[in-house]
């Protein structure tokens, strides 16, 4: 199969005419996902799919197009409308496919094959006794809305007439299960999930205790009045607050003018606890990589380097914009153009457990998970305001559920309003490296 | 170019005839067979010129088999017949041991016609390029603030084809035309966004029905207007949301919640709530597939039954639940034209269409004039429900603060949060202006598919407003 696909993307690159460039980048690759409701298997879903996206570029103007499917016949209609849609698109003096620049990818070896071991008897068991542990672990848990494990292989292609060829392979694994607990005529639903690209990295145990924990803690919650408080946020709720930020220091945000931070490198624009890298040179991540999406090595960049934007993230478009090299950080699949992205993202964390944030903050609010980051979050103008649950924190330790409430800043003012980095470091399941972070004068809404 | 005539099936029937069977050899008791065929074509203009043009092209087949609860399912790119067999036998795999079950012969029509008056890819794409320009000009003729414009233009055509044991052979030609504007304003405070977006169930005709330009300025108008804003108010507040603004806030307060999978698991506040009163006596809320050429509007839903007006909550009683195939079986009743899917590549569920709140019989502006002190919503964003207990959030896009009955300062973006039972019944007016809003992608255990809602104007009497000011 390896031989094929790098055959196939570089046949292709080698019907460029004069005066054309051309980028393929081919994918496919398989999934299983088994659902399990009741104790038994409630669904079992299984399926390839293939994927296929070809720019053309001639003098500055770019032609993109894609499908899902690999056939000769698909492939010669997608390079078509992809020469077609170059001759619509605008010359930008910028547009180009990336160079190699020499820089060596860091030789990671992320083809661990045991996936490819797996038997459906062995996934469906996982799915079953998910759900079995987390009906078992409270009394209050009268149901799970969904136990799912998913498993899938693939492997990508990329070729362009400025001499890149790259091929990787790969395989990952994940599982979810989201419990019910009800009390006294009220339901919470809790979520767990782990990934990881062995099954035996899967960690199900906290996958369960989170979910049950999840759901139970909430219980008895009540809607909390307004006020500003101080707050500490949960690593995944940290996680989805600096990835809004490290959304505002890619490429195409910063040269189209459309960050805050546009024009503050070199600047001091958080608190000096926090430093903020990229890293997918680090295997412990899920994001970990040795190619960004335009087959450049993967490289570690650091964001925030004690509370100073030290670096914004590029690819080849956006870093010629600027008048730089890319940083490697080009993310695409087979059905859009390279955009750039944070493939890794790692914060460098500091000492105390988050027993000791709790008892050092006093009084103020744990925020163990946020919704509508999609609609109340506007990475432009970096107005923050999303929903909230978790527990209040009294006297310097956990106390009564809250939800129902929002908690609102702008993102300037959050990074320059951190007080402390935990030292409870963990990879999420994503591949986001974070720890709990302690912040200051948030707007807590409630009643 | 008025309605063509129907095209070949997307697979020929002997062959979907041959794979029911494959997918029924193990013991499996019912069995469906879905193809897809999906074409779509899509302009950005941004930093004043062309930036990209995109075309893409998949087509795929996704085969059900069940046992009682059970569902075996697999998907495929490779229609040819070894591939199709292949996929059926996976699919059986996953649902075998049953007592198996009838194979209804096909009969009927399996190809579809498109429902509109202009193909969008029968229009040369410099006539789209064109438009594109339009609107960008007209919006950085708003203001000299405006800093960035950028300008969207989208087409898809989606072709199903729908067989089942049961004897269902069905067909839908469905196609979408959408285009949209985001503007970002520079001011002294830092940077706003504006957005405008329209989208139907139609072809090219969406172009001789609004105007680019027009839709270019009102976007770029709600970012010069938010430069000015303040810091909106933190806590409960009385909203009124202006019509066609806010169905998002039904979708999300009890739409989800009022889906029959969801609620069979009972992951639903509305769980064995049908015949009580939910909601404030003044809402009807209906979803309604079978909706002309709203966004959500589809002719069969993706198990091939069709669409249909449902109503859902009638004078604030609930009247029922919305029903997929495997849903509807279990309860022992019909199918409602719920089941809906992302791609042939993905298993069908229960979702919405095009979700609604019906006429009420004020005037809008006396829901301003009388309302003293409170926040006027009049676009609202993307939303999320926990339909466990009903809290939900939804953003707001554009809004404005109320004093004495007024609408005056602007207020920058934020959240709203509630609970879905409580502000059904927090509804104290409903205007007679219903109109239905912007396009709408809904996500659900991560499978997106296209959605419309809508709404008259009305008042909530409390929400939590979650912004920064005190």
């Amino acid at each position: 199969m390896t031989v094929e696909l790098v055959d196939l993307v570089g046949g292709i690159v080698g019907r460029a005419q004069p005066g054309e460039d051309i980028e393929v980048y081919a994918a496919r690759g398989s999934s299983t996902t088994v659902r399990a409701y009741g104790g038994r298997v409630e669904s079992l879903r299984s399926g390839a799919s293939q994927g296929i996206g070809i720019r053309v570029l001639v003098g500055g103007r770019q032609g993109f197009a894609s499908a899902g499917s690999l056939d000769p016949d698909v492939v010669d209609e997608t390079l078509a409308e992809a020469r077609e849609n170059v001759t619509f698109a605008e010359a930008d003096p910028h547009q180009g496919l990336a160079e190699p620049d020499g820089v060596s990818p860091p030789g990671l070896d992320l083809s661990d094959r045991s996936v490819l071991g797996l038997s459906e008897d062995d996934r469906v068991a996982i799915a079953i006794d998910l759900e079995r542990r987390c009906l078992a672990a409270d009394p209050r848990i009268t149901g799970v809305r969904t136990s799912a494990w998913s498993d899938g292989w693939g492997e990508a292609a990329l070729a362009s007439t400025r001499g890149i060829s790259v091929y990787s392979e790969g395989g990952s694994c994940s599982v979810g299960v989201q419990p019910l607990a009800v009390e006294g005529g009220e339901t919470q639903i809790g979520y767990g999930g782990d990934a990881a690209r062995r099954p035996d990295e899967l960690d199900l145990d906290r996958v369960v205790s989170e979910a049950v924990e999840g759901a139970t803690g909430l219980l008895g919650a009540v809607k909390p009045s307004s006020e500003r408080v101080v707050v500490v946020l949960e690593p995944s709720v940290a996680a989805a607050f600096l990835g809004v930020v490290a959304g505002s220091l890619t490429g195409d945000r910063v040269v189209k003018g459309r960050s805050p931070f546009a024009d503050r490198l070199g600047d001091e624009i958080a608190a000096g606890c926090l430093t903020l890298v990229d890293d997918p040179t680090d295997p412990r991540s899920l994001g970990a990589d040795n190619h960004d999406g335009e087959g450049l090595a993967a490289r570690r960049n650091v964001l925030i380097d004690g509370g100073r934007l030290d670096h914004f993230l590029h690819n080849s478009y956006t870093a010629r914009r600027a008048g730089g090299r890319s940083t490697g950080s080009a993310v695409r699949g087979a059905r859009s153009t390279p955009s750039v992205g944070v493939h890794a993202m790692t914060i460098a964390p500091g000492v105390r457990t988050r027993e000791q944030l709790f008892a050092e903050v006093g009084d103020g609010i744990f925020v163990r998970g946020v919704n509508g980051l999609h609609s109340g979050v506007n990475p432009v103008s970096g107005d923050f305001s999303v929903g909230a649950y978790g527990h209040r924190i009294r006297g310097g330790s956990l106390a009564e559920p809250f939800r129902e409430a929002t908690i609102a800043s702008t993102v300037q003012r959050m990074l320059l309003d951190i007080i402390e980095v935990g030292g409870d470091f963990e990879f999420l399941p994503g591949g986001t490296g974070m720890a709990s972070l302690v912040v200051a004068d948030i707007a807590l809404s409630g009643t | 170019m008025s309605s063509s005539s129907a095209g070949a099936p997307l697979l020929d029937l002997d062959l979907v005839q041959a794979t029911l069977d494959a997918a029924m050899s193990t013991g499996a008791e019912w069995a469906e067979v879905f193809a897809e065929d999906r074409q779509a074509g899509g302009a950005t203009f941004d930093e004043g010129r062309v930036e990209e043009l995109s075309s893409s092209r998949d087509r795929g087949v996704g085969i059900r088999a069940t046992v009682g609860s059970l569902t075996g399912f697999a998907h495929t790119s490779d229609l040819s017949p070894e591939g199709l067999a292949a996929a059926a036998r996976m699919a059986a795999a996953g649902a075998r041991n049953g007592t198996g079950g009838p194979v209804a012969d096909l009969s009927g029509s399996a190809a579809a016609s498109p429902r509109v008056e202009v193909l969008p890819s029968s229009v040369p794409k410099a006539v789209k390029v064109d438009l594109l320009k339009a609107a960008d000009a007209a919006a950085r003729g708003v203001d000299g603030a405006i800093s960035q414009v950028t300008v969207r233009y989208s087409e898809g055509r989606r072709r199903i084809l729908v067989a089942t044991t049961d004897g269902v052979l069905a067909a839908d030609d469905q196609i979408r035309t959408l285009f949209s504007v985001n503007c970002v304003a520079a001011g002294d405070q830092g940077l706003q966004t504006g957005r405008e977006t329209v989208g139907y169930t139609v072809g090219f005709e969406l172009f001789d029905q609004f105007d680019v330009e027009e839709l270019a300025s009102r976007a770029a108008g709600r970012a010069v207007t938010k430069l000015r804003a303040r810091p909106a108010p933190s806590g409960e507040q009385p909203v009124v949301i202006r019509r066609g603004g806010g169905g998002v806030l039904f979708h999300e307060a009890c739409g989800h919640g009022l889906e029959a999978d969801l609620v069979g698991k009972g992951a639903s506040v509305f769980k064995d709530r049908v015949g009580q009163l939910v909601a404030s006596p003044l809402v009807t809320l209906v979803d309604d597939g079978a909706m002309g050429v709203e966004w959500g509007a589809i002719a069969i839903d993706d198990e091939g039954h069709p669409t249909q007006r449902n109503v859902l909550i009638e004078d604030g009683v609930l009247t029922d639940y919305m029903w997929d195939h495997l849903r509807s079986r279990e309860a022992g009743r019909a199918p409602s034209g719920n089941g809906r899917r992302q791609s042939y590549a993905h298993l069908p569920m229960v979702r919405m269409t095009n979700t609604f709140v019906t006429n009420g019989d004020t005037d809008p502006d006396d829901i301003v004039a009388d309302t003293p002190h409170g926040v006027y919503v009049a676009q609202l964003g993307g939303g999320q429900v926990n339909t466990a207990t009903g809290d939900f959030v939804f953003g707001m896009t554009e809004a404005y603060l109320i004093e004495n009955g007024r609408i005056t300062e602007p207020l920058r973006e934020g959240n709203l949060i509630g609970n879905g039972p409580e502000v059904l019944l927090n509804i104290d007016v409903i205007g007679n202006d219903f109109e239905m809003g912007s396009p709408g992608t809904c996500g659900k255990d991560g499978q997106g598919v296209p959605v419309g809602d809508g709404q008259p104007t009305l008042r909530v009497t409390a929400l939590t407003v979650g912004g920064t000011a005190g």
